[in-house]
């Protein structure tokens, strides 16, 4: 592992861009929740409530031209690089209007304008994927980069390590990045993995490995431009392994902590450690945030959501045609 | 027109297909042997070096990824696996992936990407290096599958899997290695899912698959000197079938038989049979539909079994004998 270099200077625009996204994050997936509970929402829905940091982190380090990978807990992801919310939201309704059309739910959305080719439900699933792109971008002598996120679980995966043994063979532009949020659906890691410190596994594969605060925004963005530039000046891929914490449970808007799954002293452990607090008190510590600013901030996201949701409302259901259009491209 | 063997069309296509557009590159094991892929890489490393002729390590799920990561990013990959039995490793990435990527997202991102398999099967290989799994991927939808049975088609069908715009499975078989036919030098493409009729006849149609059009037409030629005249169709593509050339032909002939060396229980066969037999054409059928395949079993080692295993133009003979007599 290497130890982190020292901290680059983060602008303040920088630092309220990011705050600002995980506020949009945070606030799209609480209205999320809200209508699941509503029974509104019905498509299983991975809220990455608990996580804004790292989505957060790693994307404000990115180019739109570069690609993002993401997996069933894709909304973060998506929004972090900036993908429309609008078509986002009437996707996790299903509507025609929505960024895979109604035809993928909230586990596949894409908008490829944005570099965010598609999030898989297979665990680890597109990790390979990311590969290919680079590899992609390595062939075209373009200096993109290409990012898998992915959680802990798919470090069970086969297909992980195929992806790290390729990826590191012909030192293509690719960050794996692994939100360890010490649980595979139900299982918590130490019930998984023989050897919890992941980027340890990785070392041997002769990737750079950084193990990160995923709660720190600053520390993540910090990673994220340091292992990209390397990645783009042709110096191979790297790995992050970010510690985090899902405030609900795997799936849907519970905290699945009376069920026997995790701890309430855990959670509220971790909740503690929210990342968006956590920016807010360093913010206010160094006057870059008034109470005013803030409550604009807060209003603006609050009017995105609203937006989101009318769009949704003024969207159709898809038509019968579409059930068995575009299996083929014409 | 000169005469080429079918390993060297294959291998001519991938010369031209790489020369001609830079989107293009190889993957998978072996492309860089001069026999693991029986010569029909020769001479591609040397020309266009090891970035776009990359030779892999066995990690068959890791590197078809791989193959469709790059064509959502642009390029047209064609990954090879030597033979059909690794393939179940990168099934993952075929049917999850591949398969369902344009519908999955509304048809934003289409997946141009050749996914070539090999049938290497014979010489007591047994039951991991043997298999022929066309119906297999015919059943997921978003696959397009091929099958060349000629040289011609070899070349003509490889250039078209990686011209089209979504993923496409092309099977291909060693026992067709060493045949030789006519192949136009230039670069052509064979429409994906139209079939062909090798031989014209009247009194049974013999829809085959692959090598089996080899056998089909050795019987035929037994058959003729009998007086039978059976009409012999190539499927070439196995989906998107080509239903109007089966459907004239049963409609002339009125008796079936569909052979195709795979498995017999939801076959290509099965699918054949009863593509026809959901029409009005049923009716008019003067014989029971057949079906010559493998026995449901896995492929032997001992020769002895083999031959017993691998059905042949006898096989054919003896079935057309059954439903004329």
């Amino acid at each position: 592992m290497r130890t982190q270099s020292e901290p680059t200077t983060i602008s303040e625009k920088t630092l309220h861009d990011m705050y600002t996204m995980m506020i949009r994050i945070r606030k799209f997936e609480e209205k999320v929740a809200e209508n699941i509970i509503n029974k509104e929402i019905t498509t299983p829905c991975h809220l990455y409530v608990g996580q804004e940091a790292i989505a957060t982190g790693v994307c404000t380090a990115l180019r739109r031209t570069d690609f993002v990978f993401s997996t069933h807990r894709s909304h973060g992801h998506y929004i972090a690089k900036g993908g429309d919310i609008k078509t986002l939201m009437a996707e996790l309704y299903c509507k025609a209007t929505g960024c895979s059309k109604g035809n993928g739910g909230s586990m596949h959305i894409a908008e490829p304008k944005t570099g965010l080719p598609g999030s898989s439900a297979i665990v680890a699933g597109t990790i390979p994927l990311s590969v290919g792109a680079a590899y992609s971008f390595f062939l075209q002598k373009k200096d993109n980069v290409s990012v898998a996120f992915f959680g802990d679980g798919a470090v069970g995966e086969g297909t992980f390590y195929e992806s790290l043994n390729l990826a590191s063979l012909k030192k293509l532009p690719v960050i794996f990045v692994c939100e360890n949020n010490l649980f595979s659906t139900h299982m918590p890691i130490t019930a998984c993995l023989a050897g919890t410190d992941i980027y340890k596994k990785v070392e041997t594969f002769d990737i750079p490995t950084h193990k990160i605060d995923g709660n720190d925004v600053c520390a993540v963005y910090r990673a994220a431009l340091q292992v990209i530039e390397d990645a783009r000046t042709g110096k191979g891929p790297a790995f992050l392994e970010c510690t985090t914490y899902r405030w609900f449970g795997h799936v849907g808007p519970n905290y699945d902590v009376d069920k026997g799954l995790r701890s309430k002293e855990d959670l509220e452990y971790w909740m503690k450690k929210c990342p968006i607090k956590r920016l807010e008190r360093y913010l206010i510590r160094n006057n870059l945030l008034s109470e005013s600013k803030k409550r604009a901030i807060y209003n603006k996201i609050e009017n995105e959501i609203e937006e989101a949701i009318a769009f949704k409302n003024n969207s159709s259901a898809p038509s019968k045609e579409q059930l068995t259009r575009s299996v083929f491209k014409e | 027109m000169r005469k080429i063997k079918y390993s060297q069309a294959i291998n001519e296509a991938l010369h031209q297909l790489l020369k001609k557009n830079n989107k293009v590159f190889l993957v998978g094991q072996g492309v860089t042997s001069p026999w693991y892929v029986g010569a029909t890489t020769v001479g591609l490393l040397d020309r266009f070096g090891p970035q776009r002729v990359f030779d892999t390590p066995v990690s068959e799920n890791g590197v078809t990824g791989l193959a469709v990561g790059a064509a959502m990013a642009g390029m047209r990959p064609i990954v090879v696996h030597p033979r059909l039995d690794f393939m179940y490793y990168a099934m993952d990435q075929i049917a999850n992936h591949a398969a369902n990527w344009h519908y999955m997202f509304g048809g934003q991102l289409s997946i141009p990407l050749t996914l070539w398999g090999i049938i290497n099967r014979g010489g007591e290989q047994a039951a991991q290096h043997s298999q022929a799994l066309q119906a297999i991927f015919t059943h997921i939808p978003g696959l397009k599958v091929v099958m060349p049975s000629t040289p011609y088609d070899a070349k003509g069908l490889l250039i078209a899997s990686v011209y089209d715009e979504n993923p496409v499975v092309y099977i291909d078989d060693r026992w067709l290695y060493n045949f030789e036919a006519d192949v136009p030098e230039e670069i052509f493409s064979v429409e994906i899912g139209k079939g062909i009729i090798r031989r014209r006849g009247t009194d049974v149609t013999i829809v085959a698959t692959s090598y089996m059009v080899h056998e089909a037409l050795e019987a035929a030629a037994c058959l003729e000197k009998e007086g039978i005249n059976p009409e012999i169709i190539d499927l070439r593509t196995i989906k998107p079938m080509d239903k109007k050339l089966l459907f004239d032909s049963v409609k002339k002939t009125n008796r079936l038989i569909i052979v195709d060396a795979a498995w017999k229980t939801c076959g290509i066969g099965a699918e054949i049979s009863a593509t026809i037999a959901e029409t009005t054409l049923l009716k008019k059928l003067k014989a029971p539909i057949m079906r010559i395949s493998l026995p449901d079993t896995p492929a032997p080692a001992s020769s002895v079994l083999e031959n017993l295993y691998y059905p042949d133009s006898k096989d054919i003979v003896s079935t057309v004998k059954k439903l004329l007599y």
